[in-house]
């Protein structure tokens, strides 16, 4: 498993590279996929509602009528059948994309399984949607695609008589089963909605929307490729022929042609078995209990900071329980709590220039202490003669690794995520002279394996979000490197060159 | 960072992504069957004899019953496995034995099937066993027809109709 996620891990590495370098790390599409997947769902719902109004849901005409839309009404309703087609398939490649990305980066282990879970069976509603909209065309394809799916379904032992049957020849074909497939293609997207919805249920500011500027490029990518190469039907369905040639939506139907080779009984295990197994993958191999963040009532005034940074909706915030004259308190719930400390990060009690010994903030993880963090920032650190000090804060996921050499005058302090940094402790680092710069290494943008992480620090950064860095910091002393995958070698660059202007500042 | 090498890029990349959606839409294509053969399609559905016999009750046994419970002939529910088989020129293509459906092997059993067979004028026979008998057909019927390339041929049976039919 390890060595399929490094694998998988090098693969998107590379490729984010490239697609960083044409559309920027903020607008790069491999960190908006999940987004992708809703605004293609938008178009297939939005165009289908279109179509629906021309669509004849007959069996007799509901072919004529597909054909009156893409020859009659090419321009409009043609278009539209395309769009809808081709999004529904973008949407299938970004699903997967979405999934195996998440799979490679370990998102879904511990605590991040919710997302991974309720995205399994999305997968099948995906499916019935698709094959769904196909059999409704009822050309040639929407034939093969009848028989094949209930010659498969026969397979299963819960029908007293082949549903295959309804397709047998032109004397049994009967309205009822295509009804029953128009009834099934309008209420499975939107049972899927909902899981959709479900989907994202512990992510606070889920990204559901790409960024304008993506999403205009890919519709426009999308009505080209409508307008150049219009789906079309593949002729009217004839029972009493064999469809001997079918052109297949590989997106969907890749699987049929196991149908003829695989017996059916068989594939309904190996495809159970694969589903079982996805949804098991966030507890292979069990993953131990990281400890949840705990709140100190003594140190909180209510601020609600952490409740609004925490990027799992693991922070609810409740009437005051210990009297203190203040209206409310954070509660964390344990089961969403995934460890990144970015609640301690925002706490405007975690600063290190409190006299208290130990620190003890509003919130915290008591596994990696805000204490614990002020006494790595103390610690001497020298360098080779007049060689600056740096002061790395890095994130656990990060590139930080090739970077701890503390001869040089470097100290890489690992953060969870570089979300639990409050920023008084750049102020710290540099104003009592610990380090001569600090630099900031995490996530890509859009990308933190805690989600908003690197987002939140970015904005502390420039002031926009509380806590905030003071403006006394000066700005030449502190870096920042947010880097993609399999970034190392860039780490190791923007790191050589940060020493480089430290060295050119004058000595404080 | 030169930007029109980056617009150039995000083009490209737009188009490298439509074309592929495109082009994976409908193709390669997909040879289902061959065209140059006939498909013989055999489906039916029928319940097979019960494994035991109904037993008539006698009056009084049927006096011992509840008034709303009286019924005259008491049945177990099993069934037999179905048995059909078909024959190509006086060669046996297909034999199938079908177990009864349900959870309590009470309901009917199905069979369905498809083969590839050479286009022209054939001599079919179906034959199907539901009884106990051990040798010997229940139903039987013989036609000689005539299978047209890239056609489906159908074989069905319905006990009502009085077995099998061939179109």
């Amino acid at each position: 498993m390890a060595f399929l996620k490094h694998a998988l891990y090098g693969l998107f590495a590379r490729a984010e590279y490239l697609f960083e370098y044409a559309f920027g790390q903020r607008y790069n599409p491999f960190t908006w996929l999940g987004a992708f997947g809703w605004y293609f769902y938008w178009i297939t719902a939005a165009t289908g509602i279109y179509l629906y109004i021309f669509f004849d849901t007959g069996i007799v005409d509901a072919y004529a009528s597909v054909e009156y839309m893409s020859n009659e009404q090419w321009y409009a309703a043609g278009i539209m059948r395309s769009l809808h087609r081709y999004a529904s398939d973008a949407l299938v490649v970004v699903v997967v994309l979405h999934l195996l990305r998440e799979f490679a980066m370990d998102r879904l282990r511990g605590k991040h399984f919710f997302a991974w879970l309720t995205g399994v069976p999305l997968l099948a509603f995906i499916y019935i949607c698709g094959i769904s909209g196909y059999w409704l065309v009822w050309d040639k394809l929407a034939q093969y695609i009848a028989v094949a799916t209930t010659e498969w379904l026969d397979a299963l032992p819960f029908f007293a008589e082949p549903i295959a049957n309804n397709f047998l020849d032109s004397t049994t074909l009967g309205g009822r089963f295509f009804t029953l497939m128009v009834l099934i293609h309008i209420f499975a997207p939107l049972f899927m909605l909902l899981l959709m919805w479900v989907h994202v249920q512990r992510h606070s500011s889920a990204r559901v929307n790409p960024p304008r500027g993506l999403a205009i490029g890919t519709m426009a990518a999308l009505l080209a490729l409508s307008v150049i190469y219009p789906a079309v039907s593949q002729g009217p369905a004839d029972l009493d022929v064999v469809p001997a040639t079918v052109n297949l939506d590989w997106f969907y139907l890749a699987g049929y042609p196991l149908f003829e080779v695989v017996p059916g009984g068989r594939l309904w295990l190996y495809l159970g078995g694969g589903f079982a197994l996805l949804a098991a993958l966030p507890w292979l191999p069990p993953e131990g209990r990281k400890p949840e963040a705990r709140v100190s009532l003594a140190n909180c005034n209510g601020c609600s900071r952490c409740f609004d940074d925490c990027p799992f909706s693991a922070i609810t915030m409740v009437a005051r329980s210990d009297g203190r004259p203040y209206e409310l308190e954070p509660a964390v719930n344990p089961d969403n709590c995934t460890s990144c400390g970015i609640c301690a990060g925002s706490c405007p009690t975690s600063t290190p220039f409190r006299r208290a010994k130990p620190i003890q903030p509003g919130i915290e993880l008591p596994h990696r202490t805000i204490s614990e963090l002020r006494e790595r920032v103390m610690a001497p650190l020298t360098a080779r003669g007049d060689e600056p000090r740096i002061i790395v804060f890095a994130c656990d996921q990060g590139n930080a690794d090739i970077l701890g050499d503390e001869t040089a005058g470097v100290r890489v302090i690992k953060l969870p995520c570089v979300g639990m940094l409050p920023p008084s402790f750049i102020d710290y680092a540099l104003s009592r002279r610990f380090a001569d710069g600090v630099m900031l290494a995490g996530c890509a943008a859009n990308d933190c394996f805690h989600r908003l992480g690197n987002e939140w620090t970015m904005r502390r950064m420039a002031r926009q979000r509380d806590p905030h860095l003071r403006q006394r910091v000066a700005g030449e002393r502190v870096e920042t490197a947010w880097l993609p995958p399999g970034a190392r070698h860039r780490l190791g660059v923007a790191l050589h060159r940060f020493r480089e202007k430290l060295r050119g500042l004058p000595h404080e | 960072m030169n930007s029109g090498l980056r617009i150039v890029l995000q083009v490209l990349m737009y188009a490298a992504f439509a074309a592929g959606v495109g082009y994976l839409s409908a193709s390669p294509a997909y040879d289902y069957a061959d065209a140059s053969e006939a498909t013989i399609k055999l489906s039916l559905s029928h319940a097979a004899n019960r494994v035991k016999p109904c037993v008539r009750l006698t009056p009084q046994q049927v006096a011992e019953l509840a008034p709303n419970m009286r019924h005259t002939e008491e049945c177990e529910r099993q069934r037999l496995p179905l048995v059909v088989e078909l024959e190509i020129d006086g060669a046996v293509r297909a034999r199938i034995v079908a177990p009864p459906s349900g959870l309590w092997s009470d309901g009917p059993a199905s069979i369905y099937q498809r083969f590839e067979i050479e286009p022209g004028t054939h001599t079919l026979t179906a034959r199907l066993r539901d009884s106990h008998r051990s040798e010997g057909w229940d139903y039987t019927h013989t036609e000689d027809v005539s299978l047209v390339a890239g056609r489906y041929f159908t074989v069905t049976f319905r006990a009502e109709s009085g077995g099998f039919s061939f179109r």
